[in-house]
């Protein structure tokens, strides 16, 4: 009898302790069910109302005295501080009150440890991050922050401040991801403040033609490379106005080694590329080849293998870069300088950026700031304003070495031999056992990619064998550049700020009361022969190392033209009298040239037209090249009827991008068909081979100079696929305009009046960790890549500033597609997606007290220990 | 009936409270495995009263400030968890979730008195008396 009661009993135990158990625990990829749906220790308790507390008092260990902060409407906090310790601090602990997970992942993502929250599908990610040394030049960026006096107290009170933050949570306040990703944050370091700033060189300057260009020139020899790829574009605006003298005699320039070939030159024919295999499809039927619509598609299927930085993959990262401008105020309406700036970048939520107003005695400067960095970055003080963008020039090269022995430990340099350092990295990989890699470093940087892929590698742009030498390993101070800037009142001081900055290399452009406007496109800048670093190099050679630095003063600067204003948008920063080599691939002119042709003709600028020139959606790159290419249409044979109403709207089109336009749509996918028709079959990578060397097209300048100019039956008008038959430039204008109109319909439908460029395009911002649900996909906005308004699928303005300066205070306006809440629970989460997908600005407070009456002032918030 | 009521109202209000002060969620399932074991009456009801008494907490206080904040994290979180109905599925599944362990620990915590040989309540309470 009693031995039902007893059973029954264990069952209940065993399944209830059973159930509870399986509800707490993190299985797959979904979160401990029971913990993350529970409303009193859940993610529920992430909902926030949009209420701003009018008056509150919040406890802050560390602070020496009280601290007031003034939130607005947007909840932008206005930090006045008594003492600079306490204003780092309080800004640690703003900052991580309302983005503390997005800083702790980012830092997570540079330092190659996803995998220990996420698992092995980080490992790719994890792997390389590491092989490039990330964690290592993170490293010695804080022990550079550390040994300087002014900045060791800002990063020391910025990391107390954050750890503040962490030492408070509990489950009501722990961030959202935490709970769904099940884990907890881990205090913060200066090593975290450096792991951010080397995350931010990677995406600006991680990209890397050099082994792409290799096979190039392999496959097709050196004259033609030389012609395909030149050194300077024959359209070009840069960023020093042509003309503006040189103040400094420069040092002497290394010299190329030995002009003919060298041996790794000799090696590259032989191993970094393979005879290329044409894909399969043939071009000559229509409907053959994968639609425009599919490649777009395509792009966004590799982000999730290989994501490079901030979720887009190295594709997409060509289409980062950024606007900005300084008009001096003899050109503006208000008499004093006007400067905006619009840095683009991946188009993530919580927002990259997180606006705050940071005053202490002596200082006053508002703008964005980096989460998980001390400083604003982009802003303005009451004197001076500043803002960047990012320079292309090439400071990251791979060096080809040549291993003695079989276990690869020793390389030959010059005559000697040298021993590489081995270094495992041991990735701890969640529900797995850790994984160990070991890691070379040559005298020259890390050995990225050992062999030749098996498989599909994680960045193809990676040549296998070769040392990675980046000026990101170079330990230098940006912190004390920002630091500075924030207190500079005068052209002298902003430039003694930007002696400490080394990468990512910016153009930083200026504006004072002084009535100056300057533009610094600063960094560290390798000493170059012409053309080093183009081509994977040797390294087995001292000649072909870097020869040193450029002087800082010798960067290329200007100081109040005669043009009365200063811009940049990435393109090349000098004209080429410019005494020293810095790349050879930057961002087309196109940006720039606009920039500079609306500010030329404009007489009195105000800021309400510096808001419109950033959201100014006109393609140069269209307006250069269409007119050359309709007089081939349509065909001899006649057109279809959807094929003359898509010609008789871009026979009227003006070249704006706007949201609803269809003659963008119809323009990019012809002129992306346009390129693959001329280029693929030379310097197409086969899609059906994931190891392939990788090669690349030339850059857009040149495939319009070939347009153009080029006779007819021009070579590379040619397709070599088809043998016997010889393609003419007409031939490929008009079977890719068919192409593109077929395509489109397919998509869209029949009518092309009715095939907007924002559906084509298709802008989506996505959640850090590219969570359904948290992000806002297809999001109706205009411009385009190599347009002022750089909205492309991933990517596009992530901050708008436009800032007015004047003595009683400065004006300043401001947006970015987010908000300042990282959660995603709250209504500060995206609330300024709106202004800014429809290219408004929010007037930005500045306040000149905490006690300054405002009616933009929202709640008082008092910090003390 | 009024009994059942009353272990119903028990574990409502103990466990509410209890789950305002105590970081872990799993406490329902000590709180209903003793309030079965101390009140419980037969098996049904009694999973009946935990089933409910803690799903109808977890009901009430989701859906309380959500309504309050207007949060649009719910129906984000639905969408993630690939969820038809948005937050109102989530606010359903955290009732059945908890509902479900509050149910089985009562119950088991009946079952457990049972062991004792003094099947029910009233079994109980009169041998006490004896």
């Amino acid at each position: 009898m009693k031995l039902w009661p007893t059973l029954r009993a264990t069952l209940g135990v065993i399944l209830t302790v059973g159930l509870t158990w399986a509800l707490d625990t993190k299985l797959g990829q979904a979160p401990p069910l029971g913990r993350f749906l529970s409303p009193f220790a859940g993610f529920w308790r992430n909902m926030e109302s949009g209420a701003v507390a009018a008056q509150e008092e919040l406890h802050v260990p560390g602070l020496r005295a009280p601290v007031q902060v003034v939130f607005d409407q947007q909840r932008i906090p206005h930090v006045f501080a008594q003492n600079d310790h306490d204003l780092y601090l309080a800004q640690g602990y703003l900052t991580a009150r309302d983005r503390l997970w997005q800083m702790e992942f980012q830092t997570r993502v540079a330092a190659g440890r996803v995998s220990e929250i996420v698992g092995d599908k980080a490992l790719g990610l994890d792997r390389y991050n590491r092989r490039i040394g990330l964690p290592e030049a993170a490293r010695r960026a804080a022990v550079a922050m550390l040994a300087d006096s002014i900045t060791k107290p800002i990063v020391e009170a910025y990391c107390a401040g954050v750890n503040a933050r962490i030492g408070e949570l509990n489950r009501a306040t722990l961030p959202f991801e935490y709970r769904l990703l099940d884990y907890q944050p881990e205090a913060w370091t200066p090593l975290h403040c450096g792991l951010l700033l080397k995350l931010m060189a990677l995406d600006l300057t991680g990209r890397s033609d050099d082994y792409r260009m290799s096979n190039v020139r392999a496959r097709l020899g050196k004259a033609a490379t030389t012609d395909l790829f030149p050194d300077y574009p024959q359209l070009e605006d840069p960023v020093i106005p042509t003309g503006t003298p040189l103040d400094f005699t420069p040092v002497k320039v290394p010299e190329a080694p030995d002009a003919t070939e060298t041996s790794l030159q000799a090696a590259s024919r032989n191993s970094l590329a393979r005879p290329f295999k044409a894909p399969q499809g043939n071009y000559g039927v229509v409907g053959g080849l994968a639609s425009p619509v599919q490649r777009i598609s395509e792009i966004k299927k590799s982000a999730e293998s290989a994501i490079t930085a901030f979720n887009i993959t190295a594709d997409e990262q060509a289409a980062i870069g950024s606007n900005n401008w300084a008009v001096s105020g003899a050109r503006s309406a208000t008499g004093y300088p006007l400067l905006a700036n619009d840095p683009h970048l991946a188009l993530n939520l919580p927002s990259l950026w997180y606006q705050m107003q940071l005053v202490a005695p002596g200082h006053n400067a508002c703008g964005a700031t980096l989460p998980g960095a001390p400083a604003v970055i982009s802003g303005f003080n009451q004197r001076v304003a500043w803002g960047v963008t990012n320079v292309g020039a090439d400071v990251l090269d791979y060096y080809k070495i040549e291993f003695v022995d079989r276990a690869r430990t020793r390389y030959r340099w010059d005559r000697e031999e040298r021993r590489a350092e081995l270094k495992i990295e041991r990735i701890k990989v969640r529900g797995a056992a850790d994984v160990l890699d070991t890691v070379r470093w040559t005298h020259l940087g890390p050995i990225v990619q050992d062999f030749a892929p098996r498989d599909k590698p994680f960045n193809a742009q990676a040549p296998p064998g070769c040392a990675l030498r980046w000026t990101a390993h170079e330990p230098a101070n940006e912190l004390r550049t920002f630091a500075d800037l924030n207190r500079a009142g005068s052209y002298a001081e902003y430039v003694r700020a930007l002696r400490h900055y080394a990468s990512p290399a910016q153009n930083f452009v200026f504006a004072s009361l002084d009535q100056d406007v300057a533009l610094w496109p600063n960094g560290r800048y390798p000493l170059k022969y012409p053309g080093q670093g183009k081509f994977v190099l040797t390294g087995s050679t001292a000649a072909e190392e870097w020869a040193g630095w450029v002087p800082h003063t010798h960067n290329p600067h200007v100081l109040n033209p005669a043009r009365g204003f200063v811009a940049s948008a990435n393109q090349f920063s000098t004209d080429s009298t410019y005494p020293y080599y810095l790349g050879w691939d930057f961002a087309s002119y196109a940006r720039g040239h606009r920039i500079n042709e609306v500010l030329a003709a404009t007489a009195k600028a105000t800021p309400e037209g510096m808001r419109a020139l950033q959201n100014d959606e006109v393609s140069v790159g269209a307006r250069d090249l269409l007119p050359t290419l309709l007089p081939y249409l349509p065909a001899p044979g006649g057109a279809l009827p959807s094929e003359q109403t898509a010609l008789a709207l871009l026979r009227r089109w003006d070249f704006r991008y706007a949201p609803d336009a269809p003659q963008p749509a119809i323009w990019e996918v012809w002129y992306s068909l346009l390129q693959d028709a001329i280029w693929q079959d030379n310097l197409g990578t086969d899609p059906a081979d994931p190891t392939a060397p990788p090669l690349r097209y030339p850059a857009r300048d040149r495939t319009r100079r070939l347009l153009a100019e080029a006779p007819d039956s021009a070579r590379w008008f040619d397709d070599t696929r088809t043998p016997d038959h010889r393609e003419t430039r007409a031939e490929l204008v008009r079977r890719s305009f068919r192409l593109a109109i077929d395509s489109l319909t397919r998509h869209l439908g029949p009518d092309p009046a009715q095939w907007p460029w924002w559906r084509q395009r298709s802008t989506d911002i996505k959640h850090v960790a590219l969570l359904p649900g948290f992000g806002f996909d297809d999001v109706k906005s205009g411009g385009g890549a190599a347009i002022v308004n750089a909205t492309t699928e991933r990517t596009g303005p992530s901050w708008r500033m436009v800032v007015a300066l004047n003595p009683q205070r400065p004006q300043a306006w401001g947006v970015y597609p987010g908000g300042q809440s990282g959660n995603p629970g709250s209504p500060f989460y995206a609330d300024q997606l709106e202004h800014w997908r429809t290219g408004k600005l929010y007037p930005l407070l500045y306040l000149l007290s905490a006690e300054e009456p405002d009616a933009r002032v929202a709640g008082r918030t008092t910090l003390s220990e | 009936m009024l009994r059942r009521f009353a272990l119903f109202l028990t574990l409502f209000a103990a466990c509410f409270v209890v789950q305002l002060f105590v970081p872990w969620w799993w406490v329902v399932a000590p709180i209903c495995c003793l309030g079965g074991f101390w009140l419980g009456r037969a098996g049904l009801p009694t999973f009946g009263a935990g089933f409910a008494g803690v799903g109808l907490g977890w009901v009430l206080a989701a859906t309380v400030p959500w309504l309050l904040t207007g949060s649009a994290l719910p129906g984000r979180v639905a969408e993630l968890l690939k969820l038809p109905g948005g937050g109102i599925t989530l606010v359903a599944m955290a009732g059945l979730v908890s509902g479900l362990v509050g149910g089985l620990a009562a119950v088991t915590g009946w079952w457990l008195r049972a062991t004792r040989g003094r099947g029910t309540f009233e079994s109980r309470h009169t041998t006490t008396v004896e």
